[in-house]
């Protein structure tokens, strides 16, 4: 289970015990019905949004062409990450500063796609820094430079950070 | 076995593992999975959802899906994106799925693991008939890990329904399991009570109450089963009992309101009125808004009252009837203005979500009163469901109105690559065909060569190795030969034998240099050969940038008619279902509010009354001491 149910399960039943009317003109049934209708809009909205995704990148990231980055945090790191830059063949390509949720996020094993873009075949240069602060609050940066070797299919790297050091990984 | 349902057989399978969904970091094999989680991670269920859909069915798609990454995860994928739906609030697609695993020919374990999910679910919809309908039909082996969460679920389904003797005999099973501690015996207390047996319920409850675990839901439970206990306790008149009890609740927890309000009448019911300014002082200058809060306003000059320090009481009931007004104000122009529709508006507000703690900034919006008491607001399940929904709406809308920006410059993009490639291609073709047909031949001249130095391993033909200058000077010879010859000549003998020896010579070092040259041709092959295959990825690389190039503009237009078309009629939809839930929420939060100022009215009637009886009361006990 994603997540533990227990307690959903005892606010509810806490919950339930106390129903409350809310105005005259709303009944459960028709609270019952817009509820459904707005899980079926859902519905409609994520199937558009995976005929999107499959769209561009088709249209926009072919893969002949595509790069992408992912940022991922090494096991059992702790420091925090405050920024990352991106520069590809010396252009920046990606900037980000990060949120309290999006580095517990990373800390708990998700993986942040920073850039997708598109290169030719050949020889690139990857540079990757990050800013932070180690457990003991002392100012943290790093910066590593890796070449991507782009063929013909789509090329993935994902980007390891830890406090000592960056690896990269061809995915 | 249709699709649905081998899409939930995998999710309940893939039940046992799905906890290590936080903890797949060095094992994360598809980072196109890790992205999802790290939307997931977020709360952001919609563009998690959004991922796995995207990711799955292409994953089903290709014709080796265990040569794709995402095969390393794909049990954990698809009972992720169930769990992400249910969080999300799209039961109904969750439930779809898990009753086609119900219904379909699958394992014991795995069936009863998928009734006890729609079970779950039906119980969190506020359907207790179904839910019970539901885990009634768990019969045989249950997988370990889920066994003491089905029996706690059993049990309060039990409850709900009214069946608590039923709910109580189920949570005895479940009652030494650490993981349910202060929960199991909550329950156990309430469904005992409701059963009619009220003492051996107040034990659970008391046993509930002094659990020693530090995580934040078991100190809820812990709080919330003294909090009951005590209050059954105040009701029975044995008010030391209760005091010791309500002091267990912790100061700072969500039900120390209540206990504090609580201490304090069962020191005052014990005539120990300066006990109960204690806690009824705490509770009356915490500002907030609950109902606990204003009543220990009146309480707290009570308890002053009769301790006899009327003048006291007559400050702090005045003071009680200066805030209660100054609340009756603010809750007035509150309902005014969700009326007017700020508060909608003020929910919206994206700069304002931007901060976590997004529900207490709200309350400082001076434009918008009410949303003031939208953390009250958020203690009804059905309120937060409701508003839930609301925000879900917006984000929709909002990704709508990015969509029909986005196709736009689809099409622009489209438009451009066509005007640009189009003209150009004609040409390009036209070389490339030249082009073409002279590689081709290129292609057949190597493979000939080819073969015949492969026969030339068999059958040796020096000759065919004979540098040009060989050549030319033997055809020379021959030329001579023939020109000495012409028309039935003799050739002198002594020319004959020149002829003979410088052919000799040629021939000779066409011969003798035979195996080098051949070595050396075998050389020259490898050689051609890396300069063909050269040729052949500029070729390929060519295709397919040609094919790009048609690629890029052609077969699109079907595809971005049809998605506008369903992102019109998603606005449509989303546009009228919006100002549907806003007007559930407005009457939500105006019968909330009413409510709270009617209260909040009495409250200051009875503190007008007692303030004026408290004057009274000091203006006597003055003059009193003036006589």
């Amino acid at each position: 289970m994603f997540f533990r149910q227990t307690s959903v399960i005892v606010a509810a039943s806490m919950l339930m015990l106390s129903v409350t009317a809310y105005g005259q003109n709303i009944t459960k049934e028709q609270m019952k019905g817009q509820d459904e209708q707005i899980q079926e809009i859902k519905g409609d909205v994520l199937s558009i949004s995976a005929d999107l995704n499959r769209l561009e990148e088709k249209l926009l990231y072919p893969s002949d062409t595509e790069v992408s980055v992912f940022v991922s945090l090494a096991g059992g790191e702790t420091f925090r990450l405050d920024s990352v830059d991106v520069l590809l063949d010396n252009k920046p390509v990606a900037r980000h500063i990060y949120s309290f949720k999006e580095l517990e996020a990373l800390k708990k094993s998700g993986v942040q796609r920073i850039y997708t873009g598109n290169i030719r075949t050949g020889d690139h240069e990857l540079q990757f820094s990050y800013n932070g602060k180690t457990d003991s609050g002392s100012d943290l940066k790093k910066s590593e430079h890796y070449k991507v070797s782009k063929g013909v299919g789509p090329k993935i790297v994902e980007v390891s950070l830890a406090a000592q050091n960056i690896t990269f990984k061809d995915r | 076995m249709n699709g649905l349902l081998a899409f939930v057989i995998i999710l309940v399978l893939s039940f046992s593992s799905a906890e290590a969904g936080t903890s797949v970091s060095s094992d994360l094999k598809d980072l196109y999975f890790g992205e999802a989680l790290y939307h997931a991670y977020q709360g952001e269920w919609f563009d998690a959802i959004s991922r796995l859909d995207t990711e799955i069915p292409e994953y089903y798609r290709v014709d080796e899906p265990e040569k794709d990454t995402l095969h390393f995860h794909i049990n954990q994928a698809t009972f992720d994106v169930g769990d992400f739906e249910l969080n999300y609030r799209m039961h109904q697609r969750a439930g779809r799925a898990i009753k086609s695993v119900i219904e379909g020919n699958v394992p014991e374990p795995v069936r009863n693991e998928a009734i006890y999910r729609l079970a779950r679910m039906y119980f969190q919809k506020d359907r207790p008939e179904d839910a019970l309908k539901a885990v009634n039909l768990v019969h045989g082996a249950v997988p370990e890990d889920v066994r003491p969460e089905l029996v706690y679920l059993r049990a309060n389904i039990d409850m709900v329904n009214g069946r608590n003797g039923e709910a109580a005999l189920t949570l005895k099973d479940i009652l030494s399991d650490k993981s349910m501690e202060g929960f199991s015996s909550y329950n156990m207390g309430i469904a005992l009570i409701r059963d009619g047996k009220e003492q051996s319920g107040r034990e659970y409850l008391d046993k509930a109450g002094r659990v020693e675990k530090s995580d934040e839901a078991t100190l809820s439970i812990k709080d919330k089963a003294n909090l009951v206990l005590g209050e059954k306790l105040m009701a029975d008149k044995d008010y030391e009992s209760a005091k010791s009890v309500l002091d267990r609740v912790r100061i700072d927890g969500p039900f120390s309101n209540r206990a504090l309000l609580g201490s304090g009448w069962a020191d005052a019911y014990r005539d120990h009125y300066e006990s109960a300014l204690v806690p009824w002082t705490i509770l009356a200058e915490r500002g907030t808004t609950d109902e606990s809060t204003e009543e220990a306003m009146l309480a707290l000059p009570y308890a002053y009252g009769k301790l006899g320090v009327y003048s006291k009481a007559a400050v702090l009931y005045d003071k009680a009837v200066q805030t209660f007004g100054k609340e009756i104000d603010r809750l007035n122009a509150s309902i005014t203005s969700v009326h007017e529709g700020k508060f909608l508006k003020a929910l919206v507000r994206e700069e304002i979500k931007q901060d976590p703690n997004w529900v207490i900034k709200l309350r400082e919006l001076p434009e918008s009163p009410e949303t003031f008491y939208l953390l009250d607001l958020m203690a009804s399940h059905d309120f937060q469901e409701t508003l839930k929904n609301y925000l879900d709406l917006e984000e929709l809308r909002k990704k709508i109105e990015v969509w029909s920006g986005d196709l736009m410059a689809f099409e622009d993009i489209i438009e451009k690559r066509k005007a640009y490639y189009q003209p150009l291609l004609p040409q390009i073709d036209k070389e490339f065909r030249q082009l073409d047909s002279k590689m081709r031949l290129r292609f057949m001249q190597r493979d000939l060569i080819e073969q015949r130095l492969k026969a030339m391993l068999t059958a040796p033909h020096p000759e065919y190795l004979a540098t040009a200058a060989e050549r030319t000077a033997l055809d020379e010879v021959t030329r001579l030969e023939q020109k000495l010859s012409a028309g039935g000549k003799a050739v002198p003998a002594d020319v004959a034998a020149r002829i003979k020896r410088l052919r000799g010579v040629i021939r000779f070092g066409i011969y003798t240099e035979y195996d080098r040259r051949f070595t050396e041709a075998h050389r020259h092959l490898r050689d051609l050969n890396s300069d063909i295959a050269r040729l052949k990825k500029a070729y390929i690389s060519f295709v397919r940038a040609r094919q790009a190039a048609t690629q890029s503009y052609e077969g699109y237009n079907n595809i971005i008619r049809t998605l506008k078309s369903r992102i019109a009629t998603a606005r449509e939809k989303v546009m009228e279902l919006m100002p549907k839930q806003g007007e559930i929420l407005t009457n939500m939060a105006v019968s909330e509010l009413s409510k709270r100022r009617d209260r909040i009215t009495e409250y200051q009637t009875k503190a007008h009354f007692a303030m004026a009886d408290s004057f009274d009361r000091t203006t006597r006990a003055q003059e009193k001491v003036t006589k």
